[in-house]
């Protein structure tokens, strides 16, 4: 560093900067079930990437010796909590970031035991991506499907089906061959746009990073360069403009006595000042005054924004009200079907009432029918009036105190999506997509 | 195509800014925990953009240690004035007057962990319900569990086994009285990201993260700033440095950096091609493996 001028230095760090500003972020989410090696694979990305500090690997060889490893392991550089590492078990969703020069990953790392889908849906419910996990001795488990449908449920773009352990089995080509026919043929009853299948080995590195040796009869990318340069559209939908109100903005200070703005973040669309606006409930009409942003003036704004708006009418809003245009207008009821992953240590009921949550409204519902269950082995659907327990999957019908402004969740995540928290608990029990 | 698209810094701005608005809503007492370190600072500073050109509709609390950097303090100070904002200060000095906590002894003695206790009383002094931090997920590994909306019981804890989902991003921010909530807007943010964010909008800092010269000595392969409170080891010997700090936390948690970066271009330069975790030097973690999580459990920032 002492031989940078301060003139290079800024040169330097203006073309990181630049260069950092033209990344894109790629969120995915890491899913397979216990014991197939998906912290061994997270540490393996960072580790070979160059993601790990020096101080924080010193910190994992240390606690590699503890448990008595005559190797690093990798597995510890994700496991973070006391727990964990005692039981060599991952516990909670645990996110972890690291960059190539292509790209930004957050990855979203859900465990694989007792509560597994309300963790990979909690993971996948900000993915573009999801990395499914295979043990190539065991092949397709029941928990390899659930993780595929609910990535599927959730609308990720993007599953790669990672056989790994591929060490443990000769590197067989045909142990490979089989997994993949086998996977394909659920593929029918999923709702996924892409899917890959990459053979590895997290722990020896084969195809992670690095191009495996010991597998020529694989021609295709690694893992890391399929995630380095997969196409990843736009998350957000940039049609249906809707703009759920967060927040009124009323200054009592000099200069701002008659200001009033609209904060939020916009859920989907592109506003422009001069558009002519309608607010619901109220039905009212006005026109865009101003798109505002910490004293400057924006001529339009789109998802996923944070910004204030001003009309020109004097109107009363509030907080979960939403601001969308005349002519593009997302459905308003009070009877809704839904998608229900269900989360909580008690069942759902029919009959039973919650509070849910739907972009920035607070409402009631009450569980009016359960229409089907989503049978795990098969994907069939299957008539179950039984109470929906934790890790089930069902088509609801609610009936909610007051009407919600949504779309379905497969044209639009952000006025798509709800959850349901108990009102005993005030626990988060049930993630909803409206159909 | 690229039209519609937001740079990543931007996109972290736009969550951190919609998470600070959520509070602001959700909640009926919230506050802004500030430590006069950066990442607090950029906080106010998102704070100050979801408002404008509101002033904030909470106060900043200060949790002092009594052996703070007076740098920190005067900027803290010029800060809160210039943007009319309300501060709190609450002191560890005073929790030890009133025999809450009990100072440590011993010469790693640190006002860390009191601290907590202060917090916690502060907390429910004011019946604060939702504190706002500037941690992230990135920093350390029991912090990467750490959820935006993070529930805590009426004692003040965490329980990390026992997190409630959290999906898309709809918050949920119910909970009984006397419960509470701390929540982490830049939860996504890397160091990287926050010091891009600082260059990139200009936000000013304390004058102690850049270099200049202070009396410092080294324990355990850290440097730590020498004052008059700290008790030395014999083999420990006070020398001039040319020294800034990555993070700031008090004096004796505090391990400085031996650097020349007089400018924010300089620093950005020296946290790119660094290969240790601003951590690394932060006396606090080194306690045991898994000190933050024991110190988190008990409900510190």
């Amino acid at each position: 560093m002492a031989t940078l001028t301060k003139d290079e230095i800024k040169q330097k760090v203006d073309e990181l900067l630049d260069n950092y500003l033209n990344m894109d972020l790629l969120r995915f989410t890491t899913a397979g079930s216990v014991d197939d090696g998906k912290s061994t694979l997270i540490g393996r990305l960072l580790y070979d990437s160059k993601s790990i500090f020096e101080d924080q690997l010193d910190a994992v060889k240390r606690a590699s010796l503890k448990t008595g490893a005559d190797d690093i392991n990798l597995a510890l550089v994700t496991d973070g909590l006391k727990a964990e590492r005692e039981q060599g078990i991952t516990i909670d969703v645990a996110y972890r970031y690291f960059n190539t020069p292509k790209r930004k990953f957050i990855i979203a790392d859900t465990p694989g035991h007792v509560q597994y889908t309300r963790n990979m849906v909690t993971g996948a419910s900000t993915a573009n991506l999801a990395i499914i996990l295979v043990d190539a001795r065991n092949g397709i488990l029941e928990q390899t499907i659930r993780h595929a449908y609910i990535a599927s449920l959730l609308q990720i773009p993007h599953v790669i089906i990672a056989v790994n352990k591929m060490d443990l089995v000769d590197y067989d080509e045909k142990v490979y061959e089989d997994i993949r026919r086998n996977f394909l043929s659920y593929a029918g009853k999923l709702d996924i746009q892409d899917i890959r299948f990459v053979p590895i080995s997290a722990l020896k590195g084969d195809n992670v990073v690095k191009r495996s040796e010991n597998m020529n009869w694989y021609y295709g990318p690694t893992l890391m360069y399929i995630l380095e340069n997969i196409h990843i559209g736009s998350d957000y939908n940039h049609i249906d403009f809707r703009f759920p109100v967060q927040y009124v903005i009323k200054p009592q200070i000099d200069g701002y006595r008659d200001y009033r703005a609209y904060a939020g973040r916009i859920a989907s669309g592109v506003l422009r000042v001069g558009d002519t606006i309608k607010i619901l409930p109220s039905g009212f009409t006005s026109k865009v005054k101003s798109i505002d942003f910490y004293g400057e003036h924006l001529e339009y704004a789109f998802a996923p924004q944070s910004v204030a708006i001003t009309l020109e009418d004097e109107l009363d809003i509030s907080r979960g009200d939403m601001i969308v245009r005349e002519n593009n207008l997302p459905e308003v009821s009070q009877d809704i079907d839904v998608m229900v992953a269900w989360m909580g240590d008690s069942p759902m009921n029919i009959g039973d009432k919650y509070t849910i949550r739907h972009t920035t409204t607070e409402a009631r519902c009450m569980i009016k029918d359960i229409v089907y269950k989503v049978d795990m082995h098969t994907l069939e659907r299957v008539e179950d009036k039984s109470p929906l327990k934790m890790n089930e999957i069902a088509k609801v019908k609610i009936r909610t105190t007051k009407p919600l402004f949504f779309d379905s969740y497969r044209k639009n995540r952000e006025t798509g999506s709800m959850i349901f928290i108990n009102e005993t608990t005030n626990v988060t029990v049930g993630a909803g997509m409206i159909k | 195509m690229k039209r519609y698209t937001l740079d990543h810094l931007r996109e972290l701005e736009t969550e951190a800014i919609y998470v600070i608005r959520e509070v602001a809503a959700q909640f009926d007492n919230p506050v802004l925990l500030f430590s006069g370190g950066k990442d607090s600072i950029v906080m106010f500073h998102l704070a100050l953009k979801a408002f404008w050109p509101m002033r904030l509709p909470f106060p900043l609390l200060h949790i002092d240690t009594g052996h703070n950097f007076p740098e920190t303090l005067e900027f803290r100070d010029k800060l809160v004035e210039k943007h009319g904002a309300r501060l709190i200060v609450r002191s560890v000095e005073d929790s030890i007057k009133q025999g809450r906590v009990k100072e440590e002894t011993g010469i790693n003695a640190t006002r860390n962990r009191l601290q907590t206790v202060t917090l916690l009383d502060a907390i429910e002094e004011f019946k604060f319900d939702a504190a706002l931090g500037g941690a992230r997920r990135d920093e350390e590994k029991a912090r990467a569990k750490e959820r935006f909306f993070s529930h805590r019981d009426e004692f003040g804890q965490w329980d990390p086994k026992n997190q409630r989902p959290e999906l898309w991003n709809l918050f949920n921010g119910k909970k009984n009285y006397g419960e509470h909530f701390r929540v982490f807007p830049l939860s996504n943010w890397t160091e990287l990201d926050v010091w891009l964010y600082i260059l990139l909008e200009k936000i000013e800092l304390p004058s102690l993260y850049f270099t200049h010269k202070r009396k410092a000595f080294n324990r355990d392969g850290v440097w730590l700033a020498w004052a008059p409170f700290m008790k030395l080891k014999p083999n420990e010997e006070v020398v001039e440095m040319d020294v800034r700090t990555r993070t700031i936390g008090d004096i004796p948690t505090t391990g400085l950096t031996l650097s020349k970066a007089s400018t924010l271009e300089e620093i950005v330069y020296e946290i790119a091609t660094t290969r240790t975790t601003e951590r690394g030097s932060r006396f606090d973690d080194k306690i045991s493996d898994t000190s933050m999580e024991d110190r988190k459990r008990d409900g510190y920032f």
